[in-house]
């Protein structure tokens, strides 16, 4: 057989070979040990010298050539087999993803959290203290002795005469200057509790405390960090008004009201100057060093922030409301 | 406290509307509730008089009128109410006519009789509630006149809540004080005049407890006539003061209290017995008050006694024996200064609230005894007739309050407030306030009026001229402090960073009551004592929770109800422990506790669906002790608790201290506690979890490991945990990874037994460990397993 013939039907071979294992056969049959190409090189001995040289040559370029071929057609085949592979495990990208869910953190502790931030930053630490408490602690040392009509109007739960659920957290005010000197500045989230239940009270409800005491501390300031904190939490210049009331264990005291979307003032926090009385009671010196203390409604505060219109669904923890949060 | 802005008016007259008024107390400190009309709306209606009345001729409740309304003609109208009679004043609603509730007055016929207009009571026009006939006019009222206008129906209703420290604005003549202040105007007292005796009679007061009441007043009026009907100008402006209109002596008393702030009690004289004694009541004895209750007193509270017994609770309630009638003739009123320490809290001891003792309770000028007196007096012979005797005034001078004189310096105002005020500025508020204040080198010397008895110290004089000043007039600051960094204490883990970490696994955070039905809580918690509210909300909210298991498992049956079907709670707080070696009897201790119930995860299309179960719970917990970098530490022990399936419960230790428990909720309390589903629950000590371990770095080992596996046959009742921390506890330093990774019973495994398939990783810091090492080492294991668990290699 001629040597074109050979490569004719070599090339023909190849490029009907689909996948790597009859590509492969092709090349034993061409260029394998008993190959027809490698036959013909054995033959080349037969040959005259002469001519010998010349279709040697012929023979390795035509060996060349189907090499090169086979090469080629094997690049081939494995881009197409990738290919084919690529294509049989194509996926639905818009199925659901696996174990996605995550929960959220309850309304009112996002409040929390955030009151916390913003005083963090500001150098103020975070004091807890116990729910039960005493007279003392949540009355008498705050400037509300026995029978004063501000203990009326606490809706105190008790338990004996001395002892209750707080009523507020300002009780933590004592409770650490009882223990740190100044200067101070702390803030105290919490739960406290008043007997009272209906549309806009629950039984239950939680206030930050705030309170700072050092040797220059006054009703400017008060104003400036609150102000400050109101812009910050609602993140709008609201319009804020500072209107004066009482509190036995501040004075001055303010109440703090913000103008709701609806053009009505709404109150969101109390707060005031130490008052003497409170800072004699736990050894601090009064002329020396001067304090402020504000607190503040965190379920009002979540309310306005978020548009919450009833106080309830916080503690009914109903997934529907909950979620909203998240 | 309510008051008619038109009585407010007479005594002060500011240049501003009602609103504005409102904002200008709410302002000073004297915050406006609300500001309502007097009168709902209504027109066409008139003052009119009967000038005749006769029968109706069909109609035996009916009676047919004509009334004079001053236009002309008669008018005809048929009148339904008792009362009505010939030749009253009334108020007439003409044809026309629109009154409260959009009631439209037309030309009718009432059983055949033409009825063109009505008579109006007091309902009708929306005025008060009750309905006793119509309303009766007084002789002069003018005929034709628009009903409206003739009682000047067009004022407000203001509600002003007072703070406890205000008790000197708890009358007309305390807010009119203040609006004076504020608008620098003279307020128009009325003028009020000892009014002379002319009768002698006298009763003799003492004053037995001098430092509870030291100044009383007496005065003996006779011949007084209480059936006379208290005048419309008094009847109104209690009113629209909120207050109802009784008799003319009550009326006078209180009207005496909402206008000058002092509360005064009549007595009928004729039922007293001797001399009048203001003492301190024996313990036990009894009082009968006004409304009949019977109470029974403690001697500590103060009492207006004659020689015969107590008459009344001295300041806040009067007795029923010596009250006033409307058949009484001679009575005896008392003007008295109680001091607020004998009034406080007495009133709430007795269920009692009464305007006398709030105002008491709060404090009363000390010098207007007299005053309120004479103005009582005076109204009362105006109304009811009769004579006056003589003032009996007893005092105890040395117990009377002393008038406060305060400094105020003005580096002190400064420094508090943070603003520089200039001290005439300071002068003439002070002056404004009505407060002698004289000026020497930087400070104040204040002399307080007697009004003014809520001002004691010098902050009391700051906040005053913050006040008037204006908050709102001071500018606002940033607070200036040193720069100190706060304690951030690496080991410590926040309860915020724990709830997140459930939070990622898809727990929401619930906040429940602290309070839990007792109930619940005594099934879950059989051992446990309980805090229990004397006066709660409800039954089911009166025991302080011993445990966040019972307010977690109210949220999840609360959604259960409404279809959720996959539910993961978390919460932190304090569970109260009562413990007489703690403070206050109870040990607070902050717990975070969980619950998962339902479907592990939401159907998938590749995962499906399935419960949750124990293992999904203990991977939460475990999550959980990871964050401590000390899991290690931490322990499950099958144990027993009285809310947990016995078979499905763990107690968490951390070394040998137990601190958290975790299970599935016993079946048999699930439908106690409105549960459809299995629950687990979990619940740890948090400062067993909030500290983590602050890293001590190793090198990591340079050479490989190797990984080999062992199954193993054991008794079924063996823990795995046990096997796993003894095979740890040999302590091969090499072990770097020990994994249980299978568990099976079943064919090819003996009854009764398991088998545990674990792999082994190990690891050398310092060579390639050779296979007779692994072998060695592997032994060792197989070793301690066959001799603990008398265990056996799984072929």
């Amino acid at each position: 057989m001629q040597l074109e013939e050979i490569v004719a039907q070599a090339e023909a071979a190849i490029a009907n070979a689909d996948n790597p294992q009859a590509l492969d056969d092709v090349r034993v049959q061409y260029m394998g040990k008993k190959g027809q190409l490698t036959e013909l090189l054995k033959g080349l001995g037969k040959l005259d010298p002469s001519e010998r040289r010349e279709a040697g040559q012929k023979i390795n370029e035509a060996k060349q050539q189907v090499q090169t071929s086979i090469n080629s057609r094997k690049e081939l085949l494995k881009a197409e087999e990738l290919k084919a592979k690529l294509e049989a495990e194509r996926i639905d990208v818009t199925l659901p993803g696996r174990n996605s869910a995550v929960g959220g953190v309850h309304p009112v502790t996002q409040t929390i959290r955030r009151i916390e931030q913003f005083f963090g930053d500001l150098g103020f630490s975070v004091k807890e203290g116990p729910e039960v408490e005493d007279g003392f602690h949540n009355f008498d040392a705050l400037n509300i002795p026995a029978n004063h009509p501000a203990r009326a109007d606490h809706d105190t739960f008790y338990f004996t005469p001395s002892t209750m659920l707080r009523t507020q957290t300002s009780g933590v005010q004592i409770r650490t200057m009882e223990v740190e000197k100044p200067p101070l500045r702390i803030i105290s989230p919490g739960r406290v509790y008043r007997n009272d239940y209906d549309q806009t009270h629950t039984p239950m409800f939680h206030q930050v405390e705030g309170l700072m005491v050092d040797t220059d501390v006054s009703f400017t300031q008060l104003k400036g960090i609150l102000e400050d904190f109101l812009t910050h939490f609602f993140e709008e210049s609201l319009q804020v008004r500072f209107r004066p009331s009482y509190f036995p264990f501040t004075e001055p005291s303010a109440e703090v009201d913000v103008m709701g979307k609806d053009g009505k003032w709404l109150e969101v926090l109390g707060c005031g100057m130490v008052h003497p009385n409170v800072l004699k009671a736990v050894g601090i010196d009064p002329e020396k060093y001067t304090g402020f203390a504000f607190g503040m409604g965190v379920e009002r505060l979540t309310m306005l922030r978020y548009g919450v219109t009833d106080l309830r669904a916080f503690f009914e923890n109903d997934l529907r409301f909950l979620k909203q949060f998240n | 406290m309510k008051l008619s802005e038109q009585w407010l008016r007479e005594w002060v007259n500011p240049a501003v509307d009602s609103n504005e008024l409102s904002e200008q107390l709410s302002m000073a400190g004297l915050e406006v509730d609300g500001v309502e009309p007097v009168a709902a709306d209504f027109h066409t209606v008139v003052v009119g008089e009967v000038v005749e009345c006769g029968p109706h001729p069909d109609a035996d409740k009916l009676q047919v009128t004509k009334v004079n309304t001053n236009d002309g003609e008669l008018l005809d109208i048929v009148c339904g109410a008792p009362n009505c009679r010939q030749g009253i004043k009334v108020v007439v609603a003409k044809v026309g006519a629109v009154l409260p509730g959009d009631f439209k007055i037309k030309k009718a016929k009432l059983r055949g009789h033409p009825s063109h207009g009505m008579l109006c009571s007091f309902k009708e026009l929306g005025l008060i509630d009750d309905h006793v006939g119509i309303i009766e006019l007084p002789e002069d009222a003018p005929v034709g006149k628009d009903y409206r206008e003739y009682l000047g129906l067009e004022d407000h209703s203001i509600d002003i809540d007072l703070t406890p420290n205000r008790g000197d604005c708890l009358s007309v003549r305390g807010i009119a004080r203040e609006l004076g202040v504020l608008n620098r105007l003279d307020v128009n007292e009325p003028e009020i005049n000892d009014v002379s005796a002319k009768i002698d009679e006298q009763k003799a007061v003492h004053l037995d407890a001098p430092e509870q009441c030291p100044r009383y007043l007496g005065r003996v009026i006779k011949g007084i006539d209480v059936s006379r009907p208290t005048p419309i100008w008094m009847s109104e402006k209690l009113r629209r003061s909120g207050i109802r209109s009784i008799d003319p002596v009550v009326d006078i008393t209180n009207y005496v209290l909402l206008e000058l702030g002092h509360p005064m009690h009549a007595f009928d004289l004729d039922t007293l017995q001797g001399d009048i004694h203001v003492r301190l009541a024996a313990a036990k004895e009894k009082l009968t008050l006004l409304d009949g209750e019977e109470v029974e007193l403690d001697d500590d509270v103060l009492v207006i006694a004659d020689e015969q017994k107590a008459l009344a609770m001295a300041g806040v309630y009067g007795g029923k024996d010596s009250g006033v009638t409307v058949e009484s003739k001679n009575i005896f009123l008392e003007s008295a200064f109680f001091a607020p320490d004998a009034i406080l809290g007495k009133a709430r001891r007795f269920g009692l609230h009464t305007d006398a003792s709030h105002r008491y309770e709060r404090g009363v000028d000390p010098q207007l005894q007299r005053t309120a007196m004479e103005r009582a007096t005076q109204l009362l012979l105006d109304i009811c007739g009769g004579e006056a005797g003589p003032v009996t005034e007893a005092v105890s001078e040395k117990h009377l309050p002393e008038r406060a004189n305060v400094k105020l310096r003005s580096a002190r105002l400064a420094k508090v407030l943070g603003v520089q005020i200039a001290d005439d500025e300071v002068t003439e508020i002070l002056q404004r306030l009505g407060l002698e204040a004289t000026y020497n080198s930087g400070e104040w010397q204040v002399q307080v009026p007697s009004y003014r008895f809520d001002i004691a110290i010098e902050e009391d004089l700051i906040e005053e001229v913050a006040r008037v000043y204006g908050y709102n007039a001071i500018k606002a600051a940033a607070p200036a402090a040193q720069l100190r960094m706060t304690d951030r204490k690496e080991a410590s883990i926040s309860r915020h960073t724990l709830t997140n970490a459930l939070v990622e696994r898809g727990y929401q955070e619930a906040i429940t009551y602290s309070f839990v039905d007792p109930k619940h809580q005594a099934m879950l918690f059989n051992e446990t004592a309980a805090l229990t509210l004397p006066h709660p909300i409800s039954v089911d909210m009166s025991s302080m929770r011993v445990s966040l298991w019972p307010g977690l498992a109210g949220a999840v049956a609360h959604n259960q109800k409404r279809q959720q079907a996959v539910l993961a709670f978390v919460e932190t707080g304090l569970r109260f422990i009562p413990d007489e070696s703690a403070e206050n009897g109870v040990r607070q201790e902050p717990v975070l506790g969980g619950i998962r119930a339902g479907k592990a995860h939401t159907e998938h299309w590749s995962e499906g669906e399935r419960a949750v179960d124990f293992f999904d719970v203990k991977g939460d917990v475990e999550a959980l002790l990871e964050k401590t970098g000390e899991a290690h530490l931490f322990r499950f022990v099958a144990d027993q608790h009285d809310a947990l399936h016995p078979g499905q419960s763990a107690a968490i230790y951390k070394g040998e201290r137990k601190v958290g428990f975790m299970g599935a909720l016993h079946p048999q309390h699930e439908k106690a506690l409105g549960l459809n589903q299995r629950a687990f629950v979990f619940e740890i000590e948090l400062d067993a979890i909030a500290v983590r371990r602050i890293p001590v770095a190793q090198p990591v080992s340079r050479y490989p490991s190797i990984r080999r596996d062992l199954a193993v046959i054991v008794d079924k009742h063996i823990a795995a945990g046990e096997l796993l921390a003894a095979m740890e506890n040999i302590g091969v330093k090499q072990l770097v990874d020990l994994n249980l990774f299978d568990v099976y019973e079943g064919d090819g495994v003996p009854e009764n037994k398991r088998s545990l398939a674990l792999s082994v990783t190990l690891q050398d810091a310092d060579k390639t460990l050779e296979e007779a090492d692994v072998t060695e080492i592997m032994t060792q294991f197989v070793e301690i397993l066959k001799s603990e668990f008398n265990a056996t290699l799984r072929d």
